[in-house]
């Protein structure tokens, strides 16, 4: 009793030591008819046979796994109560931008500049690097939504695919470019968050996630079944590629070509990183442009209302407009997303914006953790490279991804970097900013 | 005292949820640059009486009318909640404090001034091109949220997250929020609860510089007596929706209705040694 009221978190080893007992006991228990009892077939009739050195076998690693388990939990949660009393300490010492998250974030833009120079010749590379961007890009989009205002969007993988039918559906069919088409789908993707935005103004939570993710499927159910506009299932085909300031990534023929005008042995490989270069800008200026949000009445509206919508109103805040503008701001940068994407492949179709991609995106979103713009690229990473590390362990890739996700939100349940940084301070390194 | 003209008069207000009354025929006067008390016993209809005046709820009958000086006659109880801060300046507190728990103290105030920085920064524009109006614009947001901050004595802790600060620096910071909207009327519900008694005494000195001085109306829930009959100018005392009384604190302290209404017929003699009050499940 009086351990329990001086240790009200951690446990004795005896308290450990009963504990594995009782788990080892129900292990026992389970075990007699799961494993130390088996039929087997002797001369036709059924005869019971016992295995108990395996039973105790099996109660034995019970007992030890759930020792050490405990232990480890012990361990972290320890650790983890010191942390959180070192943050206290911290914040009460008003504490600045710690500056490491700044040096990984320049880091991070480095690496992400030399990649294409180091493995310029590795195709697999720079494309899986793509991809990766692609999905911080879209993490960023959809963390104003989610991660700032707090509104929980099931469906964000719509505004993607209206952004990319729309550039498809321009460049085919009237000829745009991927400059021009950029706006026009931005726009486009924005008045349809606006769209989604207006009848769930009311709902919070489950419940508007609920609406997203119908309103995700109505998109793609269009798509698929308005033929005459979309192709259907088929999709669309022969998406004009970008081209480097009209310079097109073609093999060298009469008009002027990138290998051509720079004199360049041509290689498949230079779309290949334009590309990647292409979405790393759109990427870093998606950053800039939400960071910078944040810091203004509209970003700190955001989070007000994710904090609390009646006070906002009682400070005079339309919490409609605000989340409209929210929703708009997330569609758009998923429009722009889903032309860059649909500019990439050259084809799309229903297949690339199912539900599966807007899971995987609010995964990014909240194991990144809510808000930080840095969590979205490291998320990003895990989420991205796990399943392709993971092609060796073919069937189980899944399984190893799930389980990557788990540990994540147990280790840190509030997200790879859950630090919110204010938009604005008193005292910034000592004085008045 | 001779009494201004009022700011906001309440006519014949009835809200009725279903089968319940929770407001029954109530008019009311506030006068400008005056705290009015607003009491009664637990569920007698008093913050029902505040989400009718700041658009929370519509009152199923019966008119506010507030006259801005500026803009005229204002019927509130047509406006949304957000007009009737941003439009009628008139602001309120919550009875169990609604701070944005994750932001900082200075954020929180800056949020209260938002429309006006919305409007410099022109849709965001003007914002992200860090154009000199939003900048002058924010500067000067900043500077009367620190001057809040200063007055209220919450200058320490402009950088800390509000929702890891005390209860009762809460409730000041709540007000400092509210005060940053430029209200005309503050609606404080229950501003004292959970406020230990020398917090209790500066709060009645805040109230009484926030009338007297910077001439803010100010209509005020409370059931610590020691705040309202040493601040307030005027008070209401509502009962099962109904007002039972109003007057001057001298005149309620005496009112046979209202002593009944508190403290029941027999222990009606005991009054005077009974004079606080705590709501129920207010730590």
């Amino acid at each position: 009793m009086t351990a329990l009221v001086l240790a009200p978190h951690g446990t004795s080893p005896a308290d450990r030591l009963k504990d594995a007992a009782a788990v080892a006991f129900i292990a026992l228990l389970l075990g007699i008819p799961m494993i130390g009892l088996l039929t087997v077939d002797q001369g036709g009739a059924l005869r019971v046979a016992t295995r108990w050195p395996t039973l105790f076998a099996f109660v034995a690693i019970c007992f030890t796994g759930r020792l050490i388990l405990r232990l480890a939990i012990d361990r972290l949660r320890a650790a983890k109560q010191a942390r959180e009393r070192s943050d206290v300490e911290l914040a009460a010492a008003d504490r600045t931008a710690s500056p490491w998250l700044t040096w990984i974030g320049w880091a991070a833009l480095g690496v992400a500049l030399a990649l294409p120079m180091v493995f310029s010749e590795n195709r697999y590379v720079v494309d899986t690097a793509t991809t990766v961007l692609i999905y911080v890009m879209l993490g960023w989009g959809l963390n104003v939504v989610v991660g700032l205002a707090g509104l929980l969007d099931l469906g964000y993988v719509a505004f993607y695919a209206v952004g990319a039918y729309t550039y498809g559906l321009l460049s085919t069919q009237f000829g745009w470019g991927f400059w021009q088409a950029l706006p026009v789908a931005g726009a486009i993707a924005a008045s349809f968050g606006i769209l989604l935005g207006w009848p769930t103004l009311r709902l919070r939570g489950d419940y508007l996630a609920i609406v997203t993710l119908g309103f995700g499927e109505i998109i793609r159910i269009i798509l698929v079944n308005w033929t005459e506009l979309s192709g259907g299932p088929n999709g669309i085909a022969s998406i004009a590629r970008p081209s480097f300031f009209g310079l097109p990534f073609k093999p060298p023929g009469d008009e002027a070509t990138f290998a051509s005008f720079f004199g360049l042995e041509y290689s498949t490989n230079h779309r290949i990183v334009f590309l990647y270069y292409l979405i790393l800008a759109l990427a870093l200026l998606t950053n800039l442009f939400v960071s910078r949000m944040r810091t203004l009445p509209i970003g700190r509206a955001w989070e007000a209302i994710r904090e609390d919508e009646i006070a906002c109103k009682a400070m005079g805040i339309n919490a409609r407009n605000v989340k409209l503008s929210a929703f708009a701001i997330g569609a758009m940068l998923g429009g722009f997303a889903g032309v860059f994407f649909a500019a990439r492949q050259g084809f799309i179709s229903p297949e690339s914006f199912t539900f599966n991609e807007s899971a995987i995106i609010l995964a990014i979103v909240v194991l990144g953790g809510m808000g930080s713009q840095l969590g979205v690229v490291l998320a990003s990473l895990v989420l991205v490279l796990l399943p392709e590390l993971g092609r060796d362990f073919a069937e189980y890739r899944m399984l190893l991804f799930g389980a990557a996700m788990i540990l994540i939100m147990v280790w840190k349940p509030g997200g790879i970097l859950s630090h919110r940084e204010p938009t604005l301070r008193y005292r910034a390194n000592g004085g008045r900013r | 005292m001779s009494q201004p003209a009022p700011l906001l008069s309440v006519e014949r207000l009835t809200m009725r949820f279903g089968g319940l009354l929770a407001i029954d025929d109530l008019s009311l006067d506030v006068a400008a640059r005056r705290i009015t008390g607003v009491i009664g016993p637990n569920g007698a209809g008093k913050t029902t009486f505040f989400n009718c005046l700041t658009g929370f709820y519509k009152p199923t009958v019966g008119s506010v009318r507030l006259n801005h000086p500026q803009r005229g006659v204002l019927r509130l109880e047509t406006l949304a909640s957000h007009q009737v801060a941003r439009s009628a300046q008139v602001v309120r507190t919550f009875q169990n404090i609604r701070l944005f728990p994750q932001m900082t103290v200075l954020e929180n105030l800056i949020v209260a001034q938002h429309n006006a920085l919305q409007q410099a920064s022109r849709f965001s524009l003007a914002g992200l091109l860090g154009l000199p109006g939003y900048r002058r614009a924010e500067t000067a947001a900043m500077e009367k949220a620190v001057g809040w901050l200063q007055r209220l004595g919450l200058i320490d802790k402009a950088d800390t997250a509000a929702g890891a600060l005390p209860y009762g620096m809460q409730r000041r910071i709540e007000i400092a929020r509210a005060l940053c909207v430029d209200p005309l009327l503050l609606c404080l519900d229950e501003p004292a609860a959970g406020l230990n008694p020398r917090e209790s005494a500066e709060l009645n000195e805040l109230l009484k510089h926030l009338a007297g001085v910077e001439g803010i109306a100010i209509l005020l829930i409370e059931h610590d007596m020691s705040v309202v009959m040493n601040v307030s100018d005027h008070i209401c005392v509502l009962n099962y929706g109904r007002k039972i009384a109003e007057g001057s604190p001298a005149e309620i302290q005496r009112d046979p209705n209202v002593i009944k209404a508190y403290l029941g017929e027999e222990e009606a003699d005991e009054l005077g040694s009974d004079e606080e009050h705590r709501p129920e499940g207010v730590q």
